[in-house]
């Protein structure tokens, strides 16, 4: 079983105050660090447990710069067998022109799956995955949560709304994208990074790639970015945690819930 | 003049709440730019969810077969694709949930079309409509508008537009029309649907909950909240991280994928707020949040909040509880 993983690197924004840059059409990034999407840490471990049940290779791809090499090596440590970066210049990408991108680069691959994560943890649009299955004609499902590969399908299981799953068989080849919970992705050791330095990482340039003018155009535009509106929210209770926690279990009494 | 789309929404016998909302959104857009409102409905037969939709639109494309009761993308993407076709709508509505994950960007790729996902707001300016989104988990808001195009695609968050009870009713006209022949083989085969919902407790029933997210950090640390739940006797429930890490089982999970609750008062330990779970605490009455982070999205819709320690809040309550019997 062949698999290939789109996976991005995006800034680690929880508990961190953002801002937004002069041009208003993005984050300030110096500041921030950066990690493995985490709806795509989960699509490498699934990868590397179905590689590991049922051989096979897995090639783990991203697009971006130097910077975000440190992913494929982190997705070749935690068991992928080669890795390939795009470098896509300066050029602004949105999910379509993404879709197109790895579509051009995975259309001459051979593979039984294609995972990607639900969505990234930056832009929070959810659209590249069932995109790019679009591109290549391949069988999709969105917001995976269990994948059992047989001859030919795969019988898989999408989280739907209200605490409900929907278990269907799903016609190889088949791109799904992976929700977040599906399986507990392995540790990574700084040598294993190190090891894993040793295994296949091709770099190709979006030019190579002989994409049109417009498939490289984005059919989305940022016209800003912006802090969320001011508004009143919650009233904060100030001061040492005794006094918060009297101030609590008065409230909850009020409420008429009896402690 | 144009025409707005709006996708319909159903599962096990019930349109839901998405479709209403974007039909509230879509007619207040026609109302400003003069497009006329469509529904869209591609369900099984005898479902009678015509009825239910007549006063929302001017117009109901119906399309009834039981190969369409249950949403397969293969085969709506291609009876929408061939429909959008013929009819080039200005705008065309789906919701940013499991089936329009699934349906609109495939869509987007077939048609052409710009595709913005998960809007909470979208107007026209200028002949083209400009939509806002939430980035960076709801830090930050971004607007957003389209490559131009004959038409455009967006999903809609579900709750961003709350249609008033009593909403203006229209007299939709109802056009049902067949599948179209030569239909192709769908690659994907329903199974079942299964609840993951159910187990050994039942937080919906509440009425005090104590719910912990991401911010518990550790494992081990969810036994020192256990008891602080139950010193207070309230029920144990939790965000998506929790569950996500196997800490807790689902039956715990508030949220659009796990469970709506309804307590009288919800204390939030460590919870972000990301809008799905908030989704889910929308009938709580009283929502207490403790969160180190004092910009956490969760503030922006508690009713109280304590920017400090959860783990010293908790100690805190557990001697003021303590005290008190």
């Amino acid at each position: 079983m062949n698999i290939i993983i789109c996976i991005k690197r995006v800034p680690l924004t929880q508990e961190v105050d953002l801002e937004v840059d002069e041009l208003k059409k993005g984050v300030k990034k110096d500041a921030l660090a950066y990690v493995i999407n985490d709806w795509d840490n989960y699509a490498i471990e699934e990868a590397v447990l179905l590689q590991e049940k049922f051989g096979g290779t897995v090639t783990a791809i991203t697009i971006g710069d130097e910077d975000d090499e440190e992913i494929l090596r982190r997705a070749l440590a935690m068991g992928a067998d080669k890795s390939i970066r795009i470098e896509p210049g300066e050029r602004e990408l949105d999910g379509f022109v993404i879709s197109k991108i790895l579509a051009k680069t995975i259309r001459d691959l051979e593979y039984d799956l294609i995972l990607t994560g639900v969505q990234a943890d930056d832009d929070n649009a959810a659209m590249v995955g069932i995109m790019l299955a679009e591109e290549l004609g391949l069988s999709h499902a969105a917001v995976v949560t269990g994948i059992e590969p047989e001859e030919g399908n795969a019988i898989i299981r999408v989280e739907l709304e209200g605490g409900m799953d929907e278990v269907s068989k799903i016609k190889l080849p088949s791109l799904l994208t992976i929700q977040t919970g599906i399986n507990e992705p392995r540790y990574v050791s700084i040598m294993g990074i190190r090891k894993a330095r040793k295994k296949e990482l091709v770099v190709i340039k979006v030019e190579d790639l002989s994409l049109s003018e417009d498939d490289l155009t984005r059919r989305t535009i940022i016209e800003e970015v912006f802090l969320p509106p001011e508004i009143e929210g919650a009233e904060m209770i100030e001061g040492d945690p005794s006094s918060v926690a009297g101030q609590i279990i008065q409230i909850i009494k009020e409420k008429g819930v009896s402690i | 003049m144009g025409e707005i789309f709006v996708v319909v929404e159903h599962r096990k016998g019930e349109i839901r709440e998405i479709t209403f909302e974007m039909l509230f959104k879509a007619r207040e857009l026609c109302q400003t730019s003069s497009h006329k409102l469509t529904a869209i409905l591609l369900g099984g037969r005898d479902e009678g969810f015509v009825d239910d939709l007549a006063k929302w639109a001017d117009r109901i494309i119906a399309f009834e077969d039981d190969r369409l009761k249950i949403f397969n993308a293969d085969i709506y993407k291609e009876i929408l694709d061939s429909l959008i076709g013929g009819h080039t709508p200005f705008l065309t509505l789906m919701g940013h949930t499991s089936w329009g994950m699934d349906l609109a960007p495939a869509l987007a790729i077939r048609t052409g079309f710009p595709l913005a996902t998960d809007c909470v707001d979208i107007q026209t300016e200028d002949g083209r409509p400009m939509v806002t989104r939430q980035i960076y988990s709801g830090k930050l808001f971004s607007k957003v508008s389209f490559k131009e195009s004959p038409g455009y695609l967006v999903t809609v968050r579900p709750g961003a537009f709350l249609p008033p009870d009593d909403v203006e009713e229209s007299q939709g006209e109802v056009v049902r029309q067949e599948l179209p022949s030569g239909l192709t083989e769908p690659k994907k085969e329903f199974i079942e649907f299964v609840d993951t919902g159910a187990g050994a407790i039942d937080i919906t029933q509440a009425e005090l909950l104590v719910s912990i997210g991401r911010g518990v950090g550790e494992e081990e640390n969810i036994a020192t909240i256990k008891e602080l739940a139950d010193l207070m006797g309230a029920t144990l429930s939790c965000s998506r991280p929790v569950v996500d890490k196997n800490w807790l089982p689902k039956f715990h999970q508030v949220g659009t994928s796990g469970k709506s609750v309804k307590p009288k008062v919800y204390l939030a330990f460590g919870i972000s707020g990301a809008f799905q779970h908030v989704a889910g605490i929308t009938g709580a009455g009283t929502v207490i949040a403790i969160n180190k982070d004092r910009k956490a999205p969760i503030f922006r819709v508690a009713d109280y909040g304590i920017a400090d320690d959860l783990f010293k809040v908790a100690d805190a309550l557990k001697s003021e509880v303590t005290k008190v019997s």
